[in-house]
């Protein structure tokens, strides 16, 4: 990637554009799936077809008599550790002895062209003994099912428990709640080239990726490597959304790589995409809420189990938010939660944009609005009876320090202007149905719902997810280097802003985004803006005192009474007056800053401690039009106030406001990949729907700005709050405009037609 | 693989391509084979419209059509909308609006947008919703790239 150059006074604060926008928008930015090298081979990765088999024999013999064919490597060419994980190591690099789900990687090859690299997989012939494979989650639990795995069928059991436990409410409601499987489908497939260095020994990545810092670490293990020789640049990223942060091609491609000794492509097709990335864990929760008559909330019962599927990934990380969020932004002194997340022969699952919590916040928001017909209030007075406030405990015995304005979001939500009725004689396009199937006007009932949340920031658990950044003040030039992983989010612009307005400078050159430096952590958990950015600040504020410390000495005056006003460096007590540019002529400084959030803890046995560092809160109201004989829906608008802290770049938040907002709405009424006896049977854009033009929902918006202390630059991160609580805002308003029941997400139109 | 060739005409150019495979896509064959990877894949199956370019005028799914047929065709990707390397006004609109996070389903709604526009100089909010519900992006939920496409449409208009 080009370093990027900026120059308009854009700092924090404004629509700054990113520096990447121009490229992007004239086709000349570089994907991770645009890079190439001469003499360069294709790599391609052969995938089991069955989800629990047992491998008699791989013989690669027809593969290898292609010509153009290179080399096809098997588990047995893996030289160092054979298994890779994000919090646990226990999923193959290539499967050896057994596949434990359809679609894991048993063999890769490397050829001339991408169609000589697929007729060899076809050429490659396994044996398999197929085995009858784990799909139920609760034979999981139970044990009825032999261990699939060295490591157990239960890759955690945590509970919550708080309280009174034998406290039973004047009003008790119940529910039993149930979400598919989701994917990422960021657009940009996985791609990387990897490039031998020519004495063998170390390996020059340029993949897309969340994570440089720990791609790197889990590469050089399988490698047997030291983490110096493995070079990762971050190659430009079609969207992650969590889909990147676990390992899918980096081993293979660097594996072949200094196999071949050439340098090796590798991209998935959309269906190995599937395949090669895990997925957001479908979950059942069972939810009973007991109140006191006026509806205030005492007590949330829960069990949550979740399909962790064949391998951990971060399966124990996304379990502990879902039970430590089990309660919503809500007071709550009693809990009594216990989840499980399982080892199944499905697909395995990870990390997805809202990350455990949006189980959660489906099967709390449903039970808000049981508990609030049961009490005879609104769906937005039970909110406000019960909405969080800082200060508050949350179920793990936790303070909640942060700014909580649940009030304020609910609040402003409402007073949000409600769409215009629908017209009557609408555009086609306007009714549920849109270009396709269409309802006709007269069956269409609009309903209302709301949904509010609570999302835990950064990693928890007494994990320490710094970032590094690096600031050079150079030539009247600052350029910044981190290992932040850019995925669309617009970190880029960020950097640029923070710099411009600490240092007063405008020119702000950005370095490729390499593990040249220390880690940044990763692009997840609503944290990069908080982390990387408290990086960048420190950074840059380093580099502003070096300056101050010259100015001062050069003019005779106490640094301490310098500041930076726009472009200038100021006295605060006096007349100086000297542009940044002048200052600094002639100086190199250089400074390296880690940020750390404050330290968290574990939980205990019972689910209590500190674990998580910061909250961010935000309320979504849902209007929709739904046709009840054919079971279509349509968003017609979500209306959503949320905390952010403040705003950092308008137009940013406001597209990352409502991106999620349609990944929240693919959830709720169509996004699901459906699985047969552990098969994926819609592994294409075809069969997978997406939100497209015509489903995206006015979004009306309102940023609640009160500045979180904690916060390096008062902002909270602002990634997945949209897309948590609008699910279950939108089967609310479904179930408002149709009186069903609608447990489980999707809601299907034959749910809305047939459902009880 | 064949000995054969056959030419493409891409952005006023034309590309002699040789030993290439009967079966590969225009897609594959601009990205790999030409040096033109600003025209993007992310489905191959018509689905997502990242790979929209324009066959004489028409936009089409360059992952639909077999390179081979092409050949008679005047083909424009994203990287050919402007001659000069200045953007053009739907690509500034785009960049000021915010409708650009990853970029990766840019190119090709630069390119259905340019279309749009070319036939349609006032569309409705209804009429560019309909235009580029074939383009599908994940990043931004559509409402900057629904500000962008009005933004140049108005643009023009006002000129
Ligand atoms: S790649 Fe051609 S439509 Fe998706
Ligand atoms: S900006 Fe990422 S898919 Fe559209």
């Amino acid at each position: 990637m080009a370093t990027t150059t900026a120059t308009s006074r854009a700092t924090l604060g404004t629509s700054a554009v990113r520096p990447d926008g121009m490229p992007k928008v004239q086709g000349r930015f570089a994907f991770a799936s645009d890079v190439w090298a001469d003499n360069m081979l294709w790599g391609a990765t052969l995938r089991s077809p069955h989800p629990h088999a047992r491998i008699r024999s791989i013989d690669v013999s027809g593969a290898l008599a292609i010509n153009g064919v290179s080399v096809v490597i098997t588990a047995d060419d893996v030289p160092g550790q054979l298994t890779y994980g994000l919090i646990t190591s226990d999923q193959p690099v290539f499967a050896r002895d057994v596949v434990r789900y359809a679609g894991e990687p048993v063999a890769a090859v490397a050829a001339d062209h991408p169609e000589t690299a697929r007729r060899a997989l076809d050429a490659i012939r396994v044996d398999y003994e197929v085995l009858s494979p784990l799909l139920d989650a609760e034979q999981a639990i139970d044990g009825s099912f032999a261990a699939i795995h060295p490591d157990g069928n239960v890759i955690r059991n945590q509970r919550v428990i708080r309280g009174d436990q034998s406290f039973v409410g004047d009003v008790i409601v119940e529910g039993s709640y149930e979400l598919g499987m989701q994917d990422q489908a960021f657009l940009g497939l996985e791609a990387a080239l990897a490039l031998p260095d020519e004495d063998g020994a170390g390996v020059e990545l340029f993949v897309a990726t969340q994570w440089l810092h720990e791609d790197q670490k889990q590469i050089a293990a399988c490698l047997d490597m030291p983490l110096e020789r493995v070079r990762i640049t971050l190659g430009g990223v079609g969207g992650a959304f969590g889909g990147r942060e676990d390992i899918s091609l980096q081993v293979h491609c660097c594996l072949l790589a200094l196999v071949t000794r050439r340098p090796i492509k590798m991209q998935y097709g959309r269906e190995e995409s599937f395949f090669g990335h895990i997925h957001r864990h479908p979950a059942r929760i069972v939810m009973r809420h007991h109140a006191d008559r006026d509806g205030t909330l005492r007590r949330v019962e829960a069990r949550a189990v979740f399909d962790g599927g064949a391998y951990a990934s971060t399966s124990s990380a996304v379990l502990i938010n879902a039970v430590t969020h089990m309660q919503g932004p809500y007071r709550c002194d009693i809990a009594t939660v216990d989840g499980y997340v399982v080892r199944t022969n499905n697909p395995p699952c990870g990390a997805m944009r809202g990350f455990g919590v949006v189980q959660a916040c489906f099967a709390h928001e449903s039970q808000m609005d049981k508990l609030a017909v049961a009490c005879g209030l609104s769906p937005v007075d039970i909110r406000l009876k019960n909405a969080m406030r800082t200060g508050d405990r949350l179920i793990t015995g936790q303070i909640v320090e942060s700014v909580a304005p649940v009030e304020r979001c609910i609040r402003e939500t409402a007073a949000l202007p409600m769409p215009a009725p629908l017209l009557d004689e609408p555009d086609a396009l306007e009714l549920p149905g849109g270009s396709g199937l269409t309802a006709r006007r007269s069956n269409i009932r609009r309903g209302v719902g709301w949904g509010v949340s609570i999302k835990n920031l950064m990693y928890s658990e007494g994990f320490d997810d710094y970032a590094t950044a690096r600031c050079r003040l150079a030539d009247g030039v600052v350029t910044l280097q981190f290992a932040t992983a850019e995925v669309g989010q617009g970190f880029v612009v960020l950097a640029q802003q923070i710099a411009r307005t600490v240092l007063g400078i405008d020119t702000v050159l950005l370095e490729p985004i390499s593990t040249a430096i220390g880690s940044a952590g990763s692009t997840s958990a609503s944290r990069q803006t908080w982390m990387s950015g408290g990086a960048v600040d420190g950074a840059c504020r380093l580099v502003r005192e070096q300056l101050f410390a010259h100015v001062g000495a050069t003019h005779d005056v106490d640094p301490l009474r310098l500041a930076i006003d726009a472009t200038e460096v100021i006295d605060t007590m006096g007349t100086l007056r000297v542009a940044v540019a002048d200052a600094a002529r002639g100086l190199v400084l250089d400074e390296t800053f880690e940020h750390h959030h404050r330290a968290t803890e574990e939980l205990d046995e019972n689910g209590q401690g500190n674990c998580h560092v910061a909250f961010a809160f935000v309320a979504h109201r849902a209007v929709v039009d739904v046709d009840p004989d054919l079971g279509l829906v349509k968003v017609v608008q979500i209306a959503t106030a949320q905390d952010v802290g403040r705003v950092l770049n308008p137009l940013a938040a406001l597209g990352q406001v409502e991106g999620g907002i349609a990944q929240g709405l693919g959830l709720a009424v169509m996004e699901e990949i459906v699985l047969v006896n552990g098969k994926m049977r819609n592994p294409s854009f075809t069969d997978y729907l997406l939100p497209t033009a015509l489903d995206a929902p006015e979004v009306v918006v309102t940023m609640i700005e009160e500045p979180e202390p904690q916060a390096p630059l008062g902002a909270k991160g602002i990634g997945e709050p949209p897309c948590i609580s609008v699910t279950p805002a939108i089967v609310a308003a479904i179930r408002d405009a149709t009186g069903k029941a609608l447990t489980r997400v999707p809601v299907r139109p034959q749910d809305i037609v047939f459902g009880d | 693989m064949s000995n054969e060739f056959y030419q493409l005409s891409v952005n006023g150019v034309a590309h002699e391509v040789r030993d290439a495979w009967a079966g590969e896509s225009l897609l594959y064959v601009l990205r790999e084979r030409l040096g033109l990877p600003g025209t993007k894949g992310a489905c191959e199956q018509g689905e997502c419209g990242s790979c929209t370019v324009l066959m004489d005028g028409e936009a089409v799914c360059a992952c639909l059509v077999m390179a081979a047929t092409a050949v008679e065709a005047e083909i424009t990707t994203v990287e050919g909308l402007s001659s000069d390397g200045e953007p053009t006004d739907v690509q500034q609109a785009f960049v000021d609006a915010g409708g650009v996070q990853c970029g990766f389903c840019t190119p090709g709604l630069v390119v259905a947008v340019h279309h749009l526009l070319e036939r349609t100089a006032n569309p409705s909010e209804l009429q560019i919703k309909e235009a580029i519900s074939g383009n599908i992006c994940r990043c931004t939920g559509y409402g900057r790239i629904f500000a962008a496409v009005k933004q140049a449409r108005d643009n023009r208009l006002a000129m």
